[in-house]
């Protein structure tokens, strides 16, 4: 849906609204997902061995979260806390909904054919899938067994939670770099900066391709030498399909205000068609497909 | 009754030099002379031609002097004097470039015609409405001498028809204007010529000579005797313009003049709602393959002639009320041209002429007629599909059918009528029904026949819902399904009705003379309002909703309370509702007595009259707020399908098309972004999209690639976009010309930033 509200930045059309899980607002809820209601510490068993996840909605999209059109999961929860979030009600893990992984399952099957007339797959995203580590090693497993593409969209924060097996059942990783200057990227995130480059490193040497994702904001990523480190870094990483520049837009402002957060990006602006095309320049002089 | 065999001294040999024999040398049978003589392409776009300089001169006369005066005044003219008919206007031309595919439907173009067999009042009306004087001669020989199907109609209406049609439970119906939806075969004009055609239906009409008298036997003989009549007012017509059409066409250039003269017969004599031109492409190619191999014609020619065509396809105009626009906004006539899909020796029925035709919308530019409907299958050729979906991404201007559920229905010479019909070309014909307002009856069932609206009791001897508790499902449910009972009672008495008096006081003697002998008829029935119904029997099942009531007890509105599953998010507990009315609506249809031994079928589209129905019909348990438009077809209500464009698709998809095979129409908004990052990213993924819809069992899909912005713009800038092409509900319109009201409903609709 397109932002209406008074006082909101118009898009550029040319620019394609989408983005990795902190830059495109999450899907309309688990419809059509049966609930799971489990007692206390049955749910916590369930939770431990990945039979339960906890999902904030899903979607069946295309062109954005990876090729074709893909069944798009958002996960509940993150932990980091980005200054551009445009999922805020992702951030927390309670908000979700109890999901077992037989039922999310029984979805990407009946998307079998969906994803291979449109060459599509399946996309956990979130908040951040790898905080449910257990969980969607079961589905990415789950949708191996069914030869379906594969694909997270992380931060890589928590890479670490990534098992190598986990990793064979990959066929892409959107990963989210939010800066390349350590302190920057704190000042976005709250978080440090090196589990995801170390993340980027462990998925180049296992051969897992990978989408770079750079959500550009003015007065915050914007930096010349905060990109230039992240593009250095990614001509580093031999399995880069492409790099998208994702210009920052306000579509998530009116969650903060309806969960009672402080948004500290009011009065960002999008940033302008030549400032994007400079970084976008930045990521295609290391030779990789930018878009 | 009687096989259509042409009597071996009217054909004329030589026209036919080259093509495979078969079959269609001895009797009728176009689809016969395709099977056998045209060539698959399988090829990409890259032959094709850009415009002559030629086409650009005639299309920039007509824009300059004809649809830019027209779009000031709604009307560029009307002759006054004149009823309309085959033979009834002397030549008239565009210009002097127009000479490629000539004809026009009165002496000038846009220049509108009274065809006042349908009924005087709406030719009056619109004469009125065009800034016109009646001629009180041709008013008083159709008031006073001539009957028409209008008055025949109100002659035999019943009071529950009356009673349905004023509460808008019943609305729309071709009781008052042309009902369409029949294809005459033209491509018979072509491959025959008329004195063969006439030759064989003469021969048909006596071959019952012997026979004693029935009604139905002197039905066939009168009917025959006014085809063979329009069969030679068809040929007067070429001879105005120079042409000799008794004869079979003997070039691709008079295969196609010749074919739209059959067109242009029918446009002049007769404003059906839907006056579809049929699925040409592949018979026109054998004309076009054999004079390329004969070194007589070019691609630039051949695009030349195929964009003439398509050129005077989009300036047919009829005399129509500004009230008749409400149900059918922008002006359409749905020259829909079918095209594409298999045939059944499974050889797609693609040649370079179907991409010649979607060229046409790059040297033309958009616009919504002809009415481009491809055939769609996984299995077409890959570089057609990318250049449909690479044209549908440049002008919004393509629907697509599931050629499949076509084909194994219909067989593989259908072609689509108005927006979803489908029919076998030259041996079917559909009595159009509009619809009833399906959504409208559940609240007649709540409501034990009051109308919601007025209060007034419309349908007797049925109990609402009493009290204030929480409606119960099964309660509702067996009200809802008696309630339907009347209302498609109602509804196909009304229908017999209407089809008895068009046969009778406006018979399509031309597009019928284009027929077999004998031939399916099918009874087009039709339902609107279903995503509300499905939402609101989801509400009632799921949730808990109260009735609010007015001070006499009717029941105005509701107080939903929980969640509830909404149909189009691929839920099967809503979709499962959705399908079960479709159902439930057709078989109540199928034990009705239908005119003329007619197949029920039943539709569910609503073209624009999603606004006019909506503003007739209250509040629902869904949220449906009332006097807000529905959703078109069989849409997901607006803004609720939130899980993606192909979800949707699933939810219409499981709509069972047997009990639906009048068609099902799903129209859908993308914006450009939410197809890819590049055009060839958009193209493929815009193809995936429609083999994903398709093979998941969607029969149709209008898609636009559109964004909200733009058509906000076009609402304030008008001048800026004389040619942008919308999708509507199975059909296009330019977006400017659409009243406030439907600009609105469109812009309200679902898009999907990411597909």
């Amino acid at each position: 849906m397109s932002s209406s509200h008074d006082g909101a930045p118009v898009v550029d059309l040319s620019t394609p609204l989408v983005g990795g899980s902190t830059h495109r607002t999450a899907g309309q809820g688990t419809q059509g997902l049966l609930n799971a209601d489990f007692d206390r510490p049955e749910r916590l068993a369930q939770v431990r061995t990945g039979q339960l996840g906890s999902l904030h909605s899903w979607e069946l999209v295309t062109a954005v979260d990876g090729p074709g059109t893909r069944l798009t999961v958002f996960l509940a929860g993150c932990p980091l806390r980005c200054l551009y979030c445009h999922n805020p009600d992702t951030l927390e893990m309670r908000r979700g909904t109890d999901i077992t992984a037989e039922e999310l399952l029984k979805k990407v099957s009946r998307y079998r054919g969906v994803f291979r007339a449109t060459g599509g797959g399946l996309t956990l995203s979130g908040g951040e899938p790898l905080m449910q580590p257990a969980f969607i090693g079961r589905i990415l497993r789950g949708a191996k067994e069914m030869g379906v593409h594969t694909t997270i969209d992380t931060s890589g924060f928590l890479g670490a939670a990534a098992t190598d097996a986990m990793l064979d059942d990959l066929d892409l990783v959107l990963l989210d770099v939010k800066s390349g200057i350590p302190d920057t990227y704190t000042r976005v995130t709250g978080r440090e900066l090196q589990p995801t480059l170390d993340f980027g490193r462990r998925l180049s040497d296992h051969g897992v391709a990978m989408w770079i994702r750079y959500v550009l904001v003015p007065d915050l990523t914007d930096a010349w030498d905060n990109v230039e480190v992240v593009a250095d870094y990614v001509a580093t990483l031999a399995t880069v399909a492409r790099v998208e520049v994702l210009p920052f837009h306000q579509m998530g402002r009116d969650k903060w205000d309806a969960l009672g957060m402080r948004y500290e990006l009011a009065d960002t602006r999008p940033p302008t068609p030549e400032l994007v095309e400079r970084v976008r320049g930045q990521f295609r002089a290391r030779g990789v497909e930018v878009h | 009754m009687t096989i259509t065999e042409i009597p071996a001294a009217a054909t004329d040999e030589t026209a036919w030099d080259g093509f495979t024999e078969g079959p269609w040398t001895a009797t009728i049978d176009v689809r016969d002379f395709i099977q056998r003589n045209y060539t698959p392409y399988l090829g990409d776009a890259a032959f094709l031609a850009g415009p002559t300089a030629k086409t650009l001169r005639t299309w920039d006369t007509l824009e300059r002097e004809y649809l830019s005066v027209e779009r000031e005044r709604r009307v560029y003219d009307v002759d006054t004097h004149t009823p309309a008919d085959i033979d009834a206007f002397p030549a008239g031309y565009i210009s002097a470039d127009d000479d490629v595919v000539v004809g026009i439907q009165t002496d000038t173009p846009l220049k509108r015609a009274m065809m006042p067999n349908g009924g005087w009042r709406m030719v009056e009306t619109a004469l009125h409405e065009a800034g016109k004087e009646v001629d009180p001669e041709v008013k008083r020989i159709f008031t006073q001498y001539r009957k028409t199907h209008n008055e025949a109609v109100f002659d035999m209406y019943t009071p529950r028809i009356r009673a349905a049609r004023s509460s808008h439970i019943i609305t729309g119906l071709p009781d008052a204007y042309g009902r369409g939806r029949i294809i005459g075969d033209y491509r018979r004009v072509a491959l025959y010529g008329v004195d063969a055609l006439i030759a064989a239906k003469n021969a048909d009409k006596d071959s019952v000579a012997d026979q004693p008298f029935s009604e139905h036997w002197a039905r066939y003989r009168e009917e025959h005797s006014e085809q063979v009549k329009a069969l030679k007012k068809l040929k007067r017509l070429g001879e105005s313009y120079g042409f000799d059409l008794g004869r079979p066409a003997r070039t691709f250039q008079e295969a196609v003049q010749w074919t739209y003269f059959g067109y242009l017969a029918s446009v002049k004599s007769q404003d059906g709602a839907a006056m579809s031109i049929g699925r040409l492409s592949a018979f026109f190619d054998v004309y076009a393959e054999r004079d390329l191999a004969a070194g007589t014609l070019t691609e630039e020619l051949a695009q030349e002639i195929i964009d003439a065509l398509v050129l005077k396809l989009r300036i047919v105009r009829f005399l129509r009320t500004i009230d008749y626009d409400q149900i059918f906004s922008g002006d359409p006539y749905w020259a829909t041209w079918s095209d594409a899909g298999f045939g059944e020796d499974g050889r797609p029925l693609v040649t370079k002429t179907s991409f010649r035709l979607l060229q046409t919308l790059r040297n033309l530019g958009p616009a919504p007629e002809p009415n481009i409907t491809i055939f769609w299958d996984e299995n077409l050729p890959a570089g057609y599909k990318e250049f449909c979906a690479a044209i549908s991404i440049e002008t919004s201007a393509i629907q697509y059918e599931s050629d499949q559920q076509i084909r194994c229905h219909w067989g593989d010479d259908a072609a689509i009528a108005c927006c979803v019909s489908p029919m076998t070309i030259g041996k079917q014909m559909q009595f159009f029904g509009a619809r009833v307002n399906a959504a409208k009856s559940l609240l007649y069932a709540i409501n034990g026949g009051r109308d919601e609206v007025s209060g007034k009791l419309i349908v007797r001897g049925h109990e609402g819902v009493k009290g204030s508790e929480a409606l119960d499902f099964d309660e509702v449910w067996a009200k809802y399904d008696e309630m339907l009972s009347w209302v498609t009672a109602t509804y196909v008495e009304a229908l017999n009705i209407i089809h008895y008096s068009h046969d009778k006081y406006a018979y399509e003697a031309v597009e019928m003379a284009l027929h077999d002998d004998e031939i399916v008829r099918t009874m087009g029935c039709g339902i609107a309002g279903l995503s509300i119904v499905a939402d609101s029997l989801a509400a009632i099942k799921y949730a808990k909703v109260y009735p609010v009531r007015d001070e006499t007890g009717l029941v105005v509105d509701y107080i939903t309370e929980g969640d509830f599953p909404v149909y189009g998010n691929d839920d099967d507990r809503a979709d499962e509702l959705a399908a079960l009315v479709v159902r439930t609506v057709m078989d109540k249809i199928r034990h009705l007595p239908m005119y003329r031994d007619a197949v029920p079928t039943q539709s569910v589209l609503t073209i624009t009259s999603n606004v006019v129905y909506g503003k007739a019909t209250g509040a629902f348990p869904s949220g449906h707020k009332a006097g807000t438009p529905f959703a078109p077809g069989a849409n997901p209500e607006n803004g609720m399908d939130t899980h993606g464009m192909v979800a949707s698709m699933l939810s219409v998809g499981k709509l069972d098309y047997d009990d639906a095979l009048d068609g099902i129409s799903l129209t859908n908004t993308i914006t450009p972004s939410g197809l890819g990052r590049t055009k060839d990213e958009q193209v493929a993924n815009l193809v995936g999209i429609l083999d994903a819809g398709m093979s998941e069992g969607l029969y149709h899909a209008n898609i636009n690639v559109l964004s909200r912005e733009t058509l906000q713009d076009a609402i304030d800038h008008p001048e800026k976009y004389p040619n942008l092409t919308v999708r509507v509900s199975g059909y296009a319109v330019n977006f400017v010309k659409l009243s406030k009201e439907q600009q609105l409903d469109v812009l309200s609709r679902t898009f999907h930033e990411s597909a």
